[in-house]
C-alpha cells in the first residue's frame, strides 16, 4: 500500500466531517493565539530595549548614592571631559495658590542638559528647556489637571515660589504608571538648596548623570572605575546593565504571559481530546468495516493520525494568524506600564515555536483517544454488540501520559529556567485537573450510585444524562472548572489588594503626616485642635545604624544602606500590634538598666535575633547596646516601624514624628491640608484617599492586562464548552428525536436539557470557585502577607455566571431538535 | 480433475465469558467448502451462524479447533496477517450493507483495490458499479442512496477485491421482497461470472435454496449438512 493513499483516504475519511474537526481545533485556535501574541510580544520588548536602552537611562552612566555629587567624585579623571548633570529628588509638598491646594510630589532638581539621549516630552515642548537655570518648574500633566493649574501659574515648594514653564509628559525610562504614583515636579537643582527643605534625616536621593566622548568603552572604563565607586559606596549603572536588568524583568513579564496562554493552550487541548475521543467512537463502524477489507491496525491508525495532524497544522496556523492580530493590541495594553515604547513587529521565530508548540500539543493529546483505533475489531460489522473498543492500560498510553507530562514540564522549564518551579507548575496544574476530574467521577458515580428512581421523569433523565454513555461530564467539568479558578482567583485578589488599603485607610486614619520635627509637634496638634481635626496617632521615629548582632559587627555597607534603620519608642503596644513572644521591655530610668527592645516577626526573621540576643545600635555615634526582648506580630500600614524601644533611651535623639490624622470629608482633609503645607512647609502630607485611588488606577491598569490573558482561557473553555455540548449533541440527537417522536413536548426536552447542564456547571463553577478561593488563601498568606476574606458577592457571582451561561450554551445547543420536525433532523443528520 | 478446498473447519468450538459464566456459542464444527460452491448457513436466531462466518472469514478467533482458508491456517496468523488473508482472498456482503459513510459509492468500491496498491481502480470501479446498475450514483454518499442502492454498492465492493471467497451475512435481511430478488439475481450473476466460492447467513429459505448446498446449525452444532445433486 503506498503511503500517498493514507493521506488520499484521510482527505476522503475527513470530507464529511471537516466542520466538527474544525470545531475540535477551534479549542486550541485561542491557545495559540494567545500564545504567539504572547511569544512575539516578548521578542519584540527584547528588541525595543535593545534599540531604545540608551533613551532609558537618558546617559551613558548615572552614579547614585549620598557621595554621588562629592568633590571626591567629581575629581576621578575618568570624568574629565564628560559631559554631566547633576539631579537630587527628594519627596516634598507642593502648593498650588491658585487653588489654594497642596500635594506630596517627587521633587527633583535638575542641573545640566540631562537627558543626553532621549527626550523629556513636555508642552509647550519649548519647557523642556525654559526651565532650566530659571525660576521655573516643570509639572506633571496628571497633577496640572488635577489642581487646574495652568503654564505661568506659580507653585510654592518649601519657601520659594517658581513659575509653571510648562506640563510633563513623557521623561525617558519612566513609564505612566511610575509618573502617576510618584506626581513628579522638576526645577532648577539650585532651588532644591534654597527652598530650605534639605534638613538631616531629609531623604535625598542625588544621581549624577555622564556622557562620554563618541567612541567611549564604557564597559572597558567601567572594569577599573566600578571598583572605585563601590569603594566610595556609590551605586552606578550603565546601558548595558539597564539593559540587563529591563531584559530580565521584561522576561519575568513575557513568562508570565506565557504560562497564563500556556494553560489556555492546555484547557484548549483537554477539549480536543475529548472530542476525538468521540470522534472516533463515531468512526468505529467504518474503521470496522475497512478491517473486514484487509486494512491494518496500524494502518487505520495512521489515517486517523494524519487527520489530526493536518487538523491541528491548520489550527495552529490559523491561531497564529489570530496571534498575529491579538499581538498588536498587547502594546496598547502595555502603553501605560512599560517603561520603553513596545512596537509591534511580525515574530517569525514566535511564529514557528507557536505553530510547532500547537501541532505537537494538540497530536499528544489526541493521541490517547486514538489509540482505541488499533483496537476496533472487524467483528464490529457484524455485531453491534461488541464491546466498544477502549485503548486499555498498555505500553502506548503510559508512554504517551508519559510524554505529556514531560512536554509540558519542559515547556515550563524553558520559560521559567528553574526545574523545580517548571514543576510546581506542571504538578499544581495537574492537581487541578485530577481534583476536577475526580470530582465529576465522583458525582457519576454518586449520581448512578444514589439515582432518584422516585423523581419525576424529566430530572431523572436530566440526572442520567450525567453518567449516561457518550456524557461530557468529565471535560466540561474540567475546562469550566479551571476557567473559574482563573478568573476567581483574579477577582479575589484584586480585591484582597483592594481591600487592604482601604482597611488600611479607615482604621489607621486618613491622612499621614511625615517629618514633623520635635518643635513643630506642639503646633500641630494645637492646628489640629483649632480645625477640630482628630490626630489618631503619633509615632516617633529615629535612624539608627545596627552596630552588631550577637557581637557580630554589622560592616558598613555605605551606599547600600542595609544597616540603617527607623526605629520608634513607646511603653504600649499600638491596636495594629500583637505580643508574639517575649515581654514587653520596662521603661529604662537608669544608664544601668537593660534595654529591651521588640522585633516584629519579619524583621527578627530577616535580622536572624531571637529573644535573649544582643543587638548594638548606633545612634548618631552613640552605641547603646540592647537585648531582644519580645517579637510582635504587626498589620502593614503607615506607623508600622520594624524595631520598637522602651522610653527613656531615644528621647534626646534626633527624631521626627509621623502624625496621622482622621478626617470626615474630602473638603475637611484639602482644608487641613493647606493649613499644614502653609504653616510648616517641611512637613510630607499624605492623603491616603489619594493612595487608593492610585492604587486602583494602577491595578485596574494591570487587572485589564491580567483579565485580557485570562480571557483567552475563558474564551477557549467556553468554545471547549460550545464544541462538548456540540459533539455530545451528534451523539444524544437520535434520542431527542426519539422523545421527540414519542410525544415529548419542547419543555420537556428543554427541562432535561436544562437540568443536566446545570449540575455541570454548578459541580463546576463550586470546585472552581474553591479551587480560586485556595489558590486566593495562599496567595494571600505568602505573597501579600493577610488574611484572605472571601467576597461573598463575588463567589455568588461566580457561580450563578457560569452556571447560567452553561446552560444557556446547552439550550442553545439543543434548539435545532426543538424547533425542526424529528424527521427532518433525522435526515439532516443522517 | 481434483477438486480444491478453499475453507476447511475442523472441529472448531468458540466460547465467551461473560457476567462470570462461559457460554458456548459454537461446538465441534468440522465441514470442507470446495472452491466456486455456493454454500448458505442456516439456523434459528442465536444457532451460531454469524459466529461461524466471522470465524471462517478471519474476523475472530476461534477457541478450539483449526480453519483453513486458501491451504492457509488462520490461528497461527497475527491480526495484521489475517487483515492481509481477508484482503486478498475474502469479500463480505452485509444485512446492514456497512458502506463508509464517508466515501461516494464508487470510493467505496474501490477501497479494497486500493488496499491492495492497485493503479487505475477507479474505472475498475466505474465498471462494477455500471454492472450493479449504478453507473449514474457514482458520486452519491451511502446517506443519499436507498437500501436496495446501498446494497449494490456493497456487491460492487465484495467483487471489487476478486476474491475467493465471499461471505455474506444476511444479505437480504434488510430489503423488501422485491429489491431482495433482484439483490439476490445479481449476487448469483456476478459469482458465476467471477467463479466465487459464495457462503451466505441467512433466514431466507428461498435465498438458502439457491445455493448448492445447505448447512444447519443449531444450539451451535451442525444438524444438519444437505448437498443438492
Amino acid at each position: 500500500m503506498r503511503t500517498s493513499w493514507l493521506f488520499v483516504m484521510a482527505w476522503r475519511d475527513s470530507r464529511r466531517n471537516r466542520g466538527r474537526l474544525f470545531l475540535f481545533i477551534s479549542s486550541v485556535v485561542l491557545g495559540i493565539a494567545a500564545l504567539v501574541a504572547t511569544l512575539s510580544f516578548g521578542y519584540n520588548l527584547r528588541e525595543d530595549v535593545d534599540d531604545q536602552a540608551k533613551e532609558l537611562v537618558g546617559a551613558d552612566l548615572v552614579i547614585r548614592g549620598r557621595r554621588a555629587t562629592s568633590d571626591s567624585i567629581q575629581t576621578m579623571k575618568v570624568f574629565a571631559g564628560a559631559r554631566h548633570s547633576e539631579v537630587k529628588s527628594m519627596a516634598s509638598m507642593v502648593f498650588f495658590p491658585r487653588t489654594q491646594s497642596s500635594r506630596l510630589v517627587q521633587l527633583i532638581g535638575l542641573r545640566g542638559d540631562y537627558p543626553y539621549y532621549g527626550k523629556i516630552e513636555t508642552k509647550p515642548a519649548s519647557a523642556a528647556m525654559d526651565f532650566r537655570g530659571k525660576r521655573k518648574a516643570l509639572v506633571d500633566q496628571t497633577l496640572m489637571l488635577e489642581f487646574g493649574a495652568r503654564v505661568g501659574d506659580s507653585i510654592r515648594v518649601g519657601t520659594i515660589d517658581l513659575v509653571i514653564a510648562g506640563a510633563l509628559i513623557k521623561m525617558p525610562g519612566r513609564n505612566q504608571v511610575s509618573l502617576t504614583v510618584s506626581a513628579p515636579v522638576y526645577i532648577p537643582l539650585r532651588y532644591i538648596d534654597s527652598a530650605g527643605l534639605e534638613k538631616k534625616g531629609s531623604r535625598i536621593e542625588s544621581e549624577v548623570y555622564y556622557q562620554f566622548k563618541p567612541g567611549t568603552d564604557i564597559s572597558k572604563l567601567m572594569d577599573t572605575l566600578g571598583p572605585e565607586l563601590e569603594s566610595e559606596h556609590v551605586r552606578y549603572e550603565t546601558v548595558e546593565i539597564r539593559k540587563e536588568r529591563m531584559t530580565r524583568a521584561f522576561k519575568d513579564l513575557s513568562q508570565f504571559l506565557t504560562l497564563i496562554s500556556f494553560i489556555a493552550l492546555l484547557l484548549g487541548c483537554i477539549g480536543v481530546a475529548s472530542s476525538v475521543n468521540i470522534y472516533i467512537r463515531e468512526k468505529i463502524a467504518g474503521v470496522a468495516v475497512l478491517r473486514c477489507l484487509g486494512l491494518k491496525a496500524r494502518t487505520a491508525f495512521l489515517i486517523y493520525l494524519i487527520q489530526i495532524l493536518g487538523i491541528g497544522l491548520v489550527g495552529s496556523l490559523l491561531g497564529a494568524g489570530l496571534g498575529v492580530v491579538v499581538q498588536q493590541v498587547l502594546p496598547m495594553l502595555f502603553k501605560d506600564i512599560l517603561p520603553v515604547e513596545a512596537h509591534f513587529r511580525l515574530s517569525w521565530p514566535a511564529i514557528a515555536e507557536g505553530v510547532g508548540l500547537g501541532v505537537a500539543i494538540a497530536l499528544l493529546f489526541a493521541l490517547l483517544p486514538l489509540l482505541t483505533v488499533r483496537k476496533i475489531s472487524p467483528l464490529n460489522t457484524l455485531r453491534l454488540t461488541v464491546e466498544p473498543p477502549t485503548a486499555g492500560w498498555d505500553g502506548w498510553k503510559v508512554g504517551i501520559y508519559a510524554a505529556v507530562f514531560v512536554f509540558i514540564t519542559g515547556f515550563s522549564y524553558m520559560r521559567m529556567e528553574k526545574f523545580g518551579k517548571a514543576l510546581i507548575f506542571t504538578l499544581s496544574i495537574l492537581g487541578a485537573f485530577l481534583l476536577l476530574a475526580g470530582a465529576a467521577k465522583l458525582l457519576m458515580a454518586t449520581v448512578r450510585r444514589f439515582f432518584p428512581e422516585r423523581w419525576n421523569y424529566l430530572w431523572r433523565q436530566g440526572f442520567a444524562n450525567l453518567y449516561r454513555p457518550n456524557n461530557q461530564t468529565l471535560v466540561l467539568v474540567v475546562t469550566i472548572g479551571l476557567g473559574t479558578t482563573f478568573i476567581g482567583t483574579l477577582f479575589f485578589i484584586q480585591e484582597l489588594l483592594l481591600d487592604r488599603v482601604n482597611i488600611l485607610a479607615s482604621t489607621d486614619g486618613n491622612m499621614v503626616l511625615y517629618d514633623v520635627q520635635p518643635a513643630q509637634i506642639d503646633g500641630v496638634r494645637r492646628l489640629a485642635s483649632e480645625m477640630r481635626v482628630q490626630l489618631v496617632d503619633d509615632v516617633p521615629v529615629v535612624a539608627v545604624r545596627v552596630a552588631s548582632v550577637k557581637g557580630i559587627a554589622r560592616d558598613d555597607d555605605g551606599a547600600r544602606g542595609r544597616n540603617d534603620t527607623r526605629v520608634t519608642y513607646s511603653d504600649t503596644l499600638r491596636p495594629t500590634e500583637k505580643l508574639v513572644a517575649g515581654k514587653l521591655g520596662p521603661p529604662v530610668h537608669s544608664p544601668r538598666d537593660v534595654i529591651h527592645v521588640s522585633y516584629d516577626d519579619d524583621a527578627a526573621v530577616s535580622s536572624g535575633v531571637q529573644i535573649g540576643d544582643q543587638v548594638v545600635f548606633d545612634v548618631q555615634g552613640v552605641q547603646i547596646t540592647t537585648v531582644v526582648g519580645s517579637i510582635r506580630h504587626l498589620e502593614h500600614g503607615p506607623m508600622r516601624q520594624g524595631i520598637l524601644f522602651p522610653t527613656g533611651v531615644l528621647e534626646q535623639a534626633p527624631q521626627f514624628h509621623i502624625v496621622t490624622a482622621m478626617l470626615r470629608s474630602p473638603e475637611a482633609s484639602a482644608r487641613f491640608q493647606r493649613a499644614v503645607v502653609q504653616q510648616f512647609p517641611g512637613i510630607l502630607v499624605v492623603d491616603l484617599a489619594l493612595v487608593v485611588n492610585v492604587l486602583q488606577d494602577i491595578l485596574a491598569k494591570i487587572g485589564s492586562v491580567i483579565r485580557f490573558m485570562a480571557g483567552f482561557s475563558m474564551m477557549t473553555g467556553l468554545i471547549v464548552l460550545i464544541a462538548s455540548v456540540l459533539v455530545s449533541k451528534f451523539q444524544r440527537i437520535q434520542e431527542s428525536v426519539l422523545l421527540r417522536t414519542l410525544g415529548a413536548s419542547r419543555r420537556q426536552v428543554l427541562v432535561i436539557t436544562m437540568l443536566e447542564y446545570f449540575f455541570i456547571g454548578a459541580l463546576a463553577s463550586v470546585i472552581g470557585i474553591g479551587l480560586s478561593m485556595a489558590f486566593s488563601m495562599v496567595l494571600a498568606k505568602f505573597i501579600f502577607e493577610a488574611v484572605f476574606v472571601p467576597n461573598w458577592w463575588v463567589v455568588g457571582g461566580l457561580f450563578a455566571g457560569v452556571s447560567l451561561l452553561t446552560v444557556v450554551i446547552g439550550l442553545y445547543n439543543v434548539r435545532g431538535v426543538l424547533n425542526r420536525p424529528p424527521l427532518e433532523i433525522l435526515r439532516r443528520e443522517g | 480433475m481434483a477438486v480444491e478446498t478453499i475453507l476447511k473447519v475442523t472441529n472448531i468450538s468458540k466460547t465467551y465469558r461473560a457476567a462470570g459464566r462461559v457460554l458456548t456459542i459454537l461446538e465441534h464444527i468440522s465441514f470442507s467448502v470446495e472452491a466456486g460452491s455456493t454454500v448458505a448457513i442456516v439456523g434459528p436466531s442465536g444457532s451460531g451462524k454469524t459466529t461461524l462466518l466471522g470465524l471462517c472469514a478471519g474476523l475472530d478467533r476461534c477457541s478450539d479447533g483449526s480453519i483453513q482458508l486458501n491451504g492457509i491456517v488462520l490461528e497461527s496468523l497475527d491480526e495484521d496477517e489475517r487483515a492481509n488473508i481477508r484482503n486478498r482472498y475474502v469479500g463480505f456482503i452485509f444485512q446492514n450493507f456497512q458502506l463508509l459513510p464517508t466515501l461516494t459509492a464508487v470510493e467505496n468500491v474501490m477501497v479494497p483495490m486500493e488496499l491492495r496498491g492497485e493503479k487505475g481502480v477507479r474505472d475498475r470501479a466505474k465498471e462494477l458499479m455500471r454492472k450493479v446498475g449504478l453507473e449514474d450514483r457514482l458520486h452519491h454518499y451511502p446517506a443519499q442512496l436507498s437500501g436496495g442502492e446501498q446494497q449494490r454498492v456493497s456487491l460492487a465492493r465484495a467483487f471489487a477485491g476478486q476474491p475467493r471467497v465471499l461471505f455474506a451475512d444476511e444479505p437480504t435481511g434488510n430489503l423488501d421482497v422485491e429489491t431482495s430478488e433482484r439483490i439476490v439475481q445479481l449476487l448469483f450473476e456476478l459469482n458465476r461470472e467471477a467463479g466465487t466460492t459464495l457462503i451466505i447467513v441467512t433466514h431466507n429459505l428461498e435465498l438458502a435454496a439457491a445455493t448448492q448446498r445447505v448447512i444447519r446449525l443449531a444450539g451451535g452444532r451442525i444438524v444438519d449438512d444437505h448437498e443438492k445433486k
